[in-house]
């Protein structure tokens, strides 16, 4: 059980503002860890931050050993994180195939067929509509395509952000059962969810971030059981 | 008959539009950005193709091609210096920076290549012109070739972007810059790249032009650069069908008020129209309205 992320004392700024202020913490090998925590409390910061996207002016972050905090972000994605983004950001005017296919853009030719092919048995729906325009889907759809484009890069972490965020309740349980099938075949998950109650249920660790910083963490079972957390998350 | 010439005439003048419209709206899809030296670009393609077969000797198809290969470096050498240090900073410090680095070309000109117009051979100078209907209907072997030559551009692009890889890719940053990078996609080389295709293209349209129209200054790419900039609005900025579409309308719309209302007014009656579908269709003819999906 090696570490796979390891993240020491980021601060990260937009501008003025301070986002990020020296957050740590590391994600192990098979695991699903969540950040949790309310708007704006800096939970996509942190992972724009680890995709390359924002640079932190401190500290380090480390990815299978090794340092990836200065790597521009098209190529942390071939070295194995992939992000599947807040809000899906999936390619509107592209077909679903062709979405695929960008989440593949680094990945060996000859086996961008075969995870296709995974990302068809995960997802029969985006089979289905293979050849259709992506900006034509539901809002669940393109939620699985934009899963299905951050799985086609053969990820040795997947960050989720958001995957339930405006979906109807009987997708976002779809969602999670991907995702916890996905952990069941071994794929090591970073998950960020506002919807404490489902990220919990699903995760092994969990991190509480608070206006930029970590306030809690634990396990997901003791995260669950905490009256702070309760109180604040799971509006018990 | 007349009427028939001046389509003719109008397609041929669109099909120059529309070539250089290609480049406006290619590279303020991917970066957002106003480029416009564009014009000017074709002007350099335009000088380089001239000085070789005028002064070098050189056959003019040649010509042509070392002036596209000129061009598409001096894009990519123009994004690299000017344009790509101010990304992520307003869009105001680039369009200006856009308009210096125009007035740097058209002056570069001036210092190397004189003020003094200069009269372009015709790169189609060994074709005969085609006369039909017994004279009434003439068509220019420029005419001919310059339409001929933006339907091939205008199928190889549309085949570039929907099939190969390098070409969704353009088309993924343009969507989403930040989305483009997570999946692995180099966005420095995509821009490079559209930058190179637009600007290569304008020397084709520079050499085209100038064969039809053969006064070649260092302002020549000035107008046509404006003209095919409000093509590219008129048919919707950042898309490719509509670059063609607002080129070919806007050099029909050209010839007839030439032809038929006034010469002088030609091109207020060409600005007019596009303030017209701007009023009626603010994105341009095929632009795309952006709707979010929750």
């Amino acid at each position: 059980m090696g570490s796979v992320l390891t993240v020491k004392n980021i601060n990260v700024y937009y501008g003025a503002i301070h986002a990020i202020k020296g957050i740590s913490f590391d994600v192990n090998k098979g695991e699903i860890v969540t950040l949790i925590g309310a708007n704006g409390a800096g939970k996509s910061t942190t992972l724009h931050t680890i995709s390359g996207l924002l640079r932190s002016k401190t500290g380090d972050i480390e990815f299978l050993g090794s340092s990836i905090a200065r790597t521009p972000a098209h190529k942390i994605v071939s070295l194995g994180i992939s992000h599947v983004p807040e809000g899906r950001r999936i390619f509107q005017g592209l077909t679903v195939e062709d979405n695929l296919q960008m989440g593949a853009f680094v990945t060996k030719p000859d086996r961008i067929a075969r995870n296709l092919e995974y990302v068809y048995e995960q997802f029969p729906r985006l089979k289905e509509r293979a050849k259709q325009v992506a900006g034509t889907l539901s809002g669940g759809e393109q939620q699985m395509l934009a899963m299905g484009r951050g799985l086609m890069s053969d990820p040795r972490l997947l960050m989720l952000d958001e995957p339930s965020m405006g979906l109807a309740p009987i997708l976002v349980d779809q969602i999670f059962e991907i995702i916890h099938n996905l952990h069941k075949a071994g794929t090591t998950i970073l998950l960020v969810e506002q919807n404490a109650q489902m990220a919990l249920s699903i995760a092994d660790r969990a991190y509480v971030l608070e206006t930029g910083k970590i306030a809690l963490e634990g396990s997901a079972e003791e995260l669950m059981g905490n009256e702070q957390v309760q109180k604040a998350y799971l509006g018990e | 008959m007349s009427l028939l010439n001046s389509l003719i005439s109008g397609l041929s003048l669109g099909s120059v539009y529309a070539i250089i419209a290609l480049g406006y709206t290619m590279v303020y899809g991917i970066s957002k950005m106003l480029n416009f030296a564009h014009g000017d670009v074709i002007m350099v393609g335009a000088y380089v193709s001239f000085l070789l077969t005028n002064h070098a000797g050189m056959n003019a198809w040649v010509s042509l091609l070392i002036a596209i290969a000129t061009c598409t470096v001096l894009g990519i050498v123009i994004e690299r210096l000017a344009y790509r240090p101010l990304r992520g900073t307003g869009s105001l410090a680039v369009l200006i920076t856009a308009i210096g680095v125009s007035y740097f070309l058209q002056n570069a000109a001036l210092l190397l290549w004189g003020a003094d117009p200069r009269m372009f051979t015709s790169l189609f100078k060994g074709f005969k012109t085609i006369h039909a209907a017994n004279g009434s209907l003439t068509i220019t072997p420029e005419s001919l070739f310059t339409i001929l030559a933006n339907i091939i551009i205008m199928i190889a692009l549309t085949l570039f972007v929907s099939k190969t890889k390098a070409g969704k890719a353009m088309r993924a940053v343009s969507e989403d810059n930040g989305a483009a990078q997570l999946m692995g996609i180099n966005v420095n080389q995509s821009i490079s790249l559209t930058f190179a295709i637009g600007s290569g293209l304008a020397a084709i349209a520079g050499v085209l032009m100038c064969s039809a129209y053969p006064v070649l200054m260092p302002t020549t790419g000035a107008m046509p650069g404006i003209k095919a900039f409000t093509a590219a609005v008129f048919g919707g900025i950042g898309s490719i069908p509509g670059a063609m579409i607002g080129g070919l309308i806007l050099g029909i719309i050209e010839i007839f008020s030439r032809a038929y209302i006034s010469s002088e007014l030609a091109d207020a009656i060409v600005f007019a129209c596009l303030i017209i579908v701007l009023l009626i269709k603010p994105t341009g003819l095929l632009g795309k309205k952006i709707n979010e999906k929750v």
